[in-house]
C-alpha cells in the first residue's frame, strides 16, 4: 500500500482490492487449516471486510492499529505482506511475529499494528495506554482500538473507556459488532443499538474519518459501534449452528465487496475486467504465500530462549532451570504438531 | 553515607529516575495529590506536575494495562500497586501481557515497565490484604522479580528495574517502609544489579537464606545464635528471578548446612526452588537436610496470635537451625 499524504483519500478500487485480498487470505487459511498446515485457533474475517478497509482508509499510516484475535485482517490492511502472515500461520520464522505468536497474535511493529491479542477485552487497556503515549509526547496520532461485541462484557473494557475518558485520550473504540460473541447472540448478551453499518465500506471510512479528524484539533475518546456479520463460525472449529442458513444468506446478499464493487462500477470506476483482474491477482498473492510460508524455516530450537527477556539477561546470569532434560530434547517432543 | 528510611530511599530513587528519562512516568491510586498511600511518593507531584504524576481510579486491570500500552509504543512506565494483594486483581495484565509479548511479537515488542508497591504480610490486615505474591511471580518466564530488604537495596534495585528493558517487579516489604539503613548520598548514583545477592552477615556453621521481610528477622535470629556459639551466614537473595545461584552456592559450599526463610507459602514456595537447585548441583556439599521456613499453608487468620503462628519467626527460624546443626 502507498504511503498516504495529510487529507488524501486512499483510492476505492485499492481499498476494493485489499478487501479481496483479505477475503481470499481467510478462504485459503481455511482451507490450509483443514489440511491440518495450520494449528491452534484460527478465526477468520470473512464478510467483515468493510470494517478494517474502512478503517485504514480513514486514518494515516503512523496512525496505531490494534486488536483482539481476529487479526489476519487487520495486519494484511497495514501492509505486512500476505507471506509473513501465512507464514505466521504455518509456524515459521519468516511469520510476522516469527511463528511464536500464531494467528491469534499477528505483530508488525514497522507497519504500526499493534497485535494480535487473545484474552477478550484484555488490549483495550494496552490500547488506552498507546494513546496515552501518543497525548504524553504531545503527538497527533490517533489509536484506533478493534473489538468484538463480546470483549464489551468485560470489566477490562469498562475500565479502560472510563480511564480514556478522565484522561481525554486520543482514541477510537471499534466495536465490530458481528452479532455473536462466540455462539451467543448479541441479543442475548448485551443491550446495543446500531450506528454505523459495516458491510458499507464508505460509511465505515467517512464516519471514522470524521471523528479521526475531530480527534486530531482535541484529543479524546470516541466509541463506534459498526454493525456486522462473520460469514464463517467462530474460530474454524465451530460450525455455527446457532444461526439459520437464511439467516446468512440475507447477510450474505449485503456482501461487503459486491457491495463496493457495485458502487464502484456504477460510478463506471470499474470495469468488470479491472475486478476480475484484481480478484485473480488476490488470489495469485495468496497462492504464492503459501507456498513462501512451506518453503521458510522453523523457529531454530537454540532461539529458544531468545525472545524471553528483551536482553538475554537471565539466560546470562543463570542458566534457566528448565527441565531436567536438555531444553532443546524435550521442545522437540513437546513441540510435535498434533 | 547517611541513614535514611526505606521509604524515602524509594521516593529518592523514583525522583532521579523521573529526572534521569522523560520517557518515566509515576500512575497508581493514590500516588499524587495524596502523595502515596505509603507516602513513597511523597512530593512528586510538585515537582513534576501532574503530567507525570498520575493519579488512577479503582482499577488495577486497567491501569496496569495501560502501563503496558504505553510501554509497547516507548514509555517507560511506572505503576504502584497499593499493594501487591491489588495487583491480582490486574493479574491478567502483569502475567499475560507485559511478560508474553515479546514472545509473542517475535521479539518486536519488549515491555519496559515497573510494577511496584508494598508485598507480603503486614500486620492483622487478614487474608485479602497479606499475600506475598513473589512466588507466583517469579514462576512465570518473562518476568523479573526483586524483594528488596533495606533501604540502600531498595533505592538501588528500583532504579535498576526503571532502566531494564523487560517488566520488573519490585516487591516493597510494608513493614519495612520506617526501617532505616546507611545508603550512598543523593549525588552518587546508586544502581544494583538484579540476580546478586547480598551476604548480610558472614558466618561458618549454617547458611540463612532469606529475603525481604525475613531479613532482618533472620540478622536478628544470627546474633541470637551467635550467644550458643553458632556462626549464621545471613544471604539475602534481593532478586527472586534472576536468582543469584552462585552466591547460594559459595555460601552453603562454606556450611554445608541450609535454612530458607521465605515470607511466602510453602506448597510451590520461593525455597522450593533454591532447595532444588541446591540438591541438584551442589548435593554433596550439604551435610544435612535442606530445610524451609515459610508461612503455613493456609490463608491468612486476622486474629493477631494466630497470624503470629502462621508467619515465620524467630523461634521457628531457630529451631531450624539446630535441626540442620543436629544442635
Amino acid at each position: 500500500m502507498t504511503a498516504m499524504q495529510p487529507g488524501e483519500q486512499r483510492d476505492e478500487v485499492e481499498m476494493l482490492s485489499l478487501m479481496l485480498l483479505i477475503r481470499r487470505f481467510e478462504e485459503r487459511a481455511s482451507q490450509q487449516y483443514q489440511a491440518q498446515k495450520i494449528g491452534g485457533f484460527c478465526h477468520l474475517y470473512i464478510g467483515q471486510e468493510a470494517v478494517v478497509a474502512g478503517a485504514v482508509a480513514a486514518v494515516r499510516d503512523d496512525d496505531y492499529i490494534i486488536t483482539a484475535y481476529r487479526d489476519h485482517a487487520h495486519a494484511l490492511a497495514r501492509g505486512t505482506s500476505a507471506n509473513a502472515c501465512i507464514a505466521e500461520l504455518f509456524g515459521k520464522e519468516t511469520g510476522c511475529s516469527r511463528g511464536l505468536g500464531g494467528s491469534m497474535h499477528f505483530f508488525d511493529r514497522k507497519n504500526h499494528m499493534y497485535g494480535g491479542h487473545a484474552i477478550v477485552g484484555a488490549h483495550v487497556p494496552l490500547a488506552v495506554g498507546m494513546a496515552f503515549a501518543t497525548k504524553y509526547r504531545a503527538e497527533d496520532r490517533v489509536t484506533l482500538c478493534f473489538f468484538g461485541d463480546g470483549a464489551i462484557n468485560q470489566g477490562a473494557f469498562h475500565e479502560a473507556l472510563n480511564l480514556a475518558a478522565l484522561f481525554k485520550l486520543p482514541i477510537v473504540f471499534i466495536c465490530e459488532n458481528n452479532l455473536f460473541a462466540m455462539g451467543t447472540s448479541v441479543k442475548r448478551s448485551t443491550s446495543l443499538k446500531q450506528i454505523v453499518d459495516g458491510m458499507n465500506f464508505r460509511e465505515v471510512r467517512d464516519k471514522i474519518a470524521e471523528i479521526v479528524d475531530s480527534i486530531r484539533k482535541e484529543p479524546h475518546p470516541a466509541f463506534l459501534e459498526v454493525r456486522t456479520y462473520r460469514y464463517r463460525g467462530h474460530s474454524m472449529s465451530d460450525p455455527a449452528s446457532y444461526r439459520t442458513k437464511e439467516e446468512l444468506e440475507k447477510y450474505r446478499l449485503d456482501d461487503p465487496i459486491t457491495r463496493l464493487r457495485a458502487q464502484l462500477t456504477r460510478e463506471g470506476k470499474l470495469t468488470n475486467e479491472q475486478f476480475d483482474m484484481l480478484d485473480k491477482s488476490a488470489k495469485e498473492t495468496v497462492l504464492a504465500a503459501v507456498k513462501f510460508a512451506e518453503k521458510s524455516p522453523e523457529p531454530p530450537l537454540d532461539k529458544l530462549y531468545d525472545y524471553t527477556y528483551a536482553d538475554g539477561a537471565i539466560a546470562a546470569a543463570v542458566p534457566p532451570a528448565g527441565s531436567d532434560e536438555s531444553a532443546a530434547d524435550t521442545t522437540a517432543t513437546a513441540g510435535k504438531r498434533r | 553515607m547517611r541513614e535514611i528510611t526505606y521509604r524515602q530511599a524509594l521516593n529518592e530513587a523514583l525522583a532521579e529516575e523521573l529526572e534521569r528519562d522523560p520517557n518515566v512516568f509515576l500512575m497508581g491510586e493514590e500516588v499524587a495529590e495524596y502523595q502515596g498511600a505509603y507516602k513513597v511518593s511523597h512530593g512528586l507531584l510538585q515537582r513534576f506536575g501532574p503530567r507525570r504524576i498520575i493519579d488512577t481510579p479503582i482499577s488495577e486491570n486497567g491501569f496496569a494495562g495501560l502501563g503496558v500500552g504505553a510501554a509497547m509504543v516507548g514509555l517507560r512506565p511506572i505503576i504502584e500497586f497499593m499493594t501487591f494483594s491489588f495487583s491480582l486483581v490486574a493479574f491478567d495484565q502483569v502475567v499475560n501481557n507485559a511478560p508474553n509479548m515479546f514472545t509473542m511479537s517475535g521479539g518486536q515488542f519488549n515491555i519496559p515497565i515497573t510494577f511496584r508497591g508494598p508485598n507480603g504480610p503486614a500486620h492483622q490486615l487478614g487474608a485479602t490484604h497479606s499475600h506475598a505474591t513473589e512466588n507466583f511471580y517469579a514462576s512465570v518466564p518473562g518476568l523479573k522479580v526483586c524483594t528488596p530488604a533495606t533501604p540502600r537495596d531498595a533505592k538501588g534495585l528500583l532504579k535498576t528495574a526503571v532502566r531494564d528493558d523487560n517488566p520488573v517487579l519490585v516487591l516493597e516489604a510494608e513493614l519495612l517502609y520506617s526501617s532505616k539503613g546507611m545508603v550512598e548520598p543523593p549525588d552518587e548514583e546508586l544502581l544494583i544489579p538484579l540476580g546478586k545477592a547480598d551476604v548480610k552477615r558472614e558466618g561458618g556453621d549454617v547458611s540463612i537464606i532469606c529475603y525481604a521481610q525475613t531479613v532482618p528477622l533472620a540478622l536478628k535470629v544470627a546474633s541470637q545464635l551467635e550467644e550458643e556459639d553458632i556462626s549464621a551466614e545471613v544471604v539475602d537473595l534481593r532478586s527472586i528471578k534472576p536468582l543469584d545461584e552462585k552466591a547460594i552456592f559459595d555460601s552453603v559450599e562454606k556450611t554445608h548446612r541450609v535454612v530458607i526463610v521465605e515470607q511466602d507459602h510453602p506448597f510451590c514456595g520461593v525455597g522450593a526452588e533454591v532447595c532444588y537447585r541446591i540438591q541438584k548441583n551442589i548435593f554433596d556439599a550439604l551435610d544435612a537436610p535442606v530445610l524451609r521456613v515459610s508461612q503455613e499453608d493456609v490463608p491468612m487468620p486476622y486474629n493477631e496470635r494466630l497470624e503470629r503462628a502462621v508467619l515465620p519467626n524467630a523461634d521457628k527460624i531457630m529451631a531450624a537451625v539446630k535441626k540442620v546443626c543436629y544442635a
